[in-house]
């Protein structure tokens, strides 16, 4: 595969997850601002900080209302990481790569940007946020379902599949990053655990507030979401599973080209800490220095893939 | 294109970087999707082979000095290029990769493309790039859309570039006014077809001829393509024409002129029911060491506005699916 194609695959897959995590943020932060009265506009905060775009949106506006933000991380050119923006990328990296695909994975790229382009030509109503941000998460489905059901599994998909972990992981990373104080046992003094407004956008934002409560018996501690968030290997976005996601896509390239390169030792080392890590030893190095290790680490590994595998020359 | 019922006219010659294929094929699959009862009535002679006879007749232009099967590749400008679904289409349907310029690079005197798992030779390269900007160090040096060093290459029989740098001299319609003496020529026989009536510009008695009537004829600009920079004497205003000729007198040899043919015209679906629109035939032809492979079938372009004699797709027309019945 040419090494363009490689990286087009690998953006294009990242894009699209973005996309769909920058929704996800929004129906959070838009829940919370619906359902609490207090300080709405530090919740928009987080959520653009969690975005990734604090500085663009500070350069364009004074305040975090619900509508500027939504309006900034839906549909902003200003924005690179805006859904729209993310959706088009995500296009024009497809078009480029656009015989590594099937005919269904192309189409539903290719719908998910008319659809957006449409849907997004105007600012959303509040009325009509729900039904945008559903239609935005059902076009992604569509995608990942076409994915799933037509590729081959060859490098192909490694490449598709490594872009969409990275970038899941780097979310869920961002999302504890930005929010790891609530999480510090000490936090529990803050209000009765039950009702802490900010596990619960937590939990939203990564859209696992159900499955979290099924799988710990409602028994939400900090200890339980973080270890939920980190390590747990059945949630699909903890950053152990993305972690197990790219190490086993790592796994069939060296199997298919019989051949390893830096990135595998990046990935190993990140697999053997995650093998041994419990909650217990995140808090005792420092849940913040933990998660900011994870992230640069992360990054490296992004670059470590380009280099590796000649995206750019 | 057709001007009576047996008289068929060869109107130009495409050699540089033919498009429209991926329209033949895309029009085909639709009929067959929308009309099955046609097919299944008429014996329709399939074109579906042509990609994998393209890659034949490339593969079959590989240097000699190649061993084993040859690697192809076809080469694009990009996404940002008019015809790149054409050039991803065919990439797609003969299962080769579609490379750009900064894919590719010379290494130890071959031309070799970056994959994910190293560089590989490239044997063959369809390119759909303009020789202008196939290689900056030989031609254009501000394209970013070639190979530099690639004429090297070329030159040394280290790869095959198809079609190869200067066969758009064909293309040039001075030339086309030649064509039927070098058919002839070259093979000893009249050629089948007939060529329009050309007048080049750059003779005084035809020059003298064609500024005298220039509201019947069609001039066109030798190198020219696409249907732009000609003029069109029976539709043009006066103004139009006195601009030309004076075009015309200041560079006579930049132009050929042609009486206006009567195009033939099918019917299409037009907004008020079954119409007439006049049309040309684009037919293609493949050509490698190993011989000869013409289509069956081809691209009929339509002139989509009622009376238009501009066929071209960058300028509005349409396309038709085209049959050749089984005897």
């Amino acid at each position: 595969m040419l090494g363009k194609t490689a990286g087009g695959l690998y953006w294009m897959f990242r894009f699209l997850e973005r996309s769909e995590n920058t929704a996800r943020l929004i129906e959070a932060g838009f829940r919370i601002a619906l359902t609490r009265s207090s300080d709405t506009a530090s919740e928009w905060k987080s959520v653009v900080t969690t975005a990734g775009v604090r500085s663009s949106y500070d350069a364009k506006y004074d305040s975090y209302t619900s509508v500027n933000v939504v309006d900034f991380l839906l549909r902003d050119p200003a924005n690179p990481s805006s859904v729209m923006s993310s959706a088009e990328k995500a296009r024009t990296n497809a078009r480029m790569v656009r015989t590594a695909l099937t005919t269904e994975v192309w189409e539903a790229v290719n719908e998910n940007w008319m659809v957006l382009r449409d849907t997004l030509k105007r600012p959303v109503k509040e009325t009509d946020l729900p039904t945008v941000l559903g239609n935005i998460r059902r076009q992604s489905a569509l995608v990942r379902g076409a994915m799933h059901g037509t590729m081959l599994r060859t490098d192909i998909y490694d490449f598709a599949q490594i872009g969409t972990a990275l970038e899941r992981a780097d979310n869920t990373a961002r999302i504890i990053d930005v929010k790891y104080y609530t999480l510090l046992p000490s936090a529990q003094f803050v209000g009765s655990a039950l009702d802490n407004v900010q596990w619960e956008t937590i939990l939203r934002s990564v859209s696992a507030h159900r499955s979290f409560r099924w799988l710990n018996e409602d028994d939400m501690t900090s200890a339980n979401i973080a270890d939920f968030l980190i390590l747990d290997s059945r949630f699909p976005r903890s950053l152990s599973f993305c972690s197990r996601i790219i190490e086993d896509s790592f796994g069939f390239l060296a199997k298919d080209y019989n051949q390893t390169h830096p990135c595998h030792d990046v990935i190993e080392a990140q697999r053997n800490t995650f093998r041994s890590l419990s909650i217990a030893m995140v808090f005792d190095t420092g849940l913040h220095q933990f998660i900011t290790d994870f992230i640069n680490q992360n990054n490296a590994l992004g670059q470590q893939i380009e280099a590796d595998y000649r995206f750019n020359g | 294109m057709r001007t009576g019922e047996d008289d068929f006219f060869v109107l130009e010659d495409n050699a540089r970087t033919p498009s429209g294929v991926s329209y033949m094929l895309e029009n085909r699959e639709t009929m067959l999707q929308m009309f099955p009862e046609l097919f299944s009535q008429n014996k329709v002679k399939p074109v579906s082979n042509y990609p994998k006879n393209l890659r034949r007749s490339l593969e079959a232009s590989a240097p000699a000095n190649c061993d084993g099967r040859p690697t192809v590749a076809i080469l694009t400008p990009g996404i940002h290029n008019s015809a790149y679904f054409e050039h991803s289409f065919l990439a797609d349907q003969m299962g080769v990769e579609l490379v750009e310029g900064h894919d590719l690079r010379v290494m130890d005197g071959r031309i070799k493309m970056r994959t994910t798992r190293g560089y590989k030779t490239i044997d063959v390269l369809y390119r759909r790039v303009d020789d202008d900007y196939l290689d900056p160090l030989s031609f254009n040096p501000d394209s970013m859309l070639g190979v530099p060093g690639i004429m090297d290459v070329y030159r040394a029989g280290n790869i095959t570039i198809a079609n190869a740098p200067g066969t758009g001299i064909a293309d040039d319609k001075a030339i086309y006014s030649y064509m039927p003496e070098i058919v002839e020529f070259y093979t000893g026989e009249k050629a089948l077809l007939k060529n329009v009536q050309t007048f080049r510009c750059s003779e005084a008695d035809s020059l003298k001829y064609v500024l005298e009537n220039l509201d019947e004829l069609v001039v066109k600009e030798v190198h020219g393509s696409g249907g732009y920079g000609m003029l069109v004497g029976p539709a043009a205003s006066k103004k139009e024409i006195t601009n030309f000729a004076a075009k015309l007198r200041k560079n006579p040899s930049n132009y050929i002129a042609q009486p206006t043919l009567s195009l033939s015209t099918v019917p299409i679906f037009a907004k008020k029911g079954l119409a007439p629109r006049h049309v040309d035939l684009r037919p293609f032809v493949l050509l490698s060491p190993k011989g000869m492979d013409i289509t069956p079938g081809g691209l009929t372009r339509v002139a989509l506005k009622e009376g238009s004699l501009v066929v071209n797709s960058s300028q509005g027309g349409g396309t038709k699916d085209t049959w050749v019945l089984e005897d």
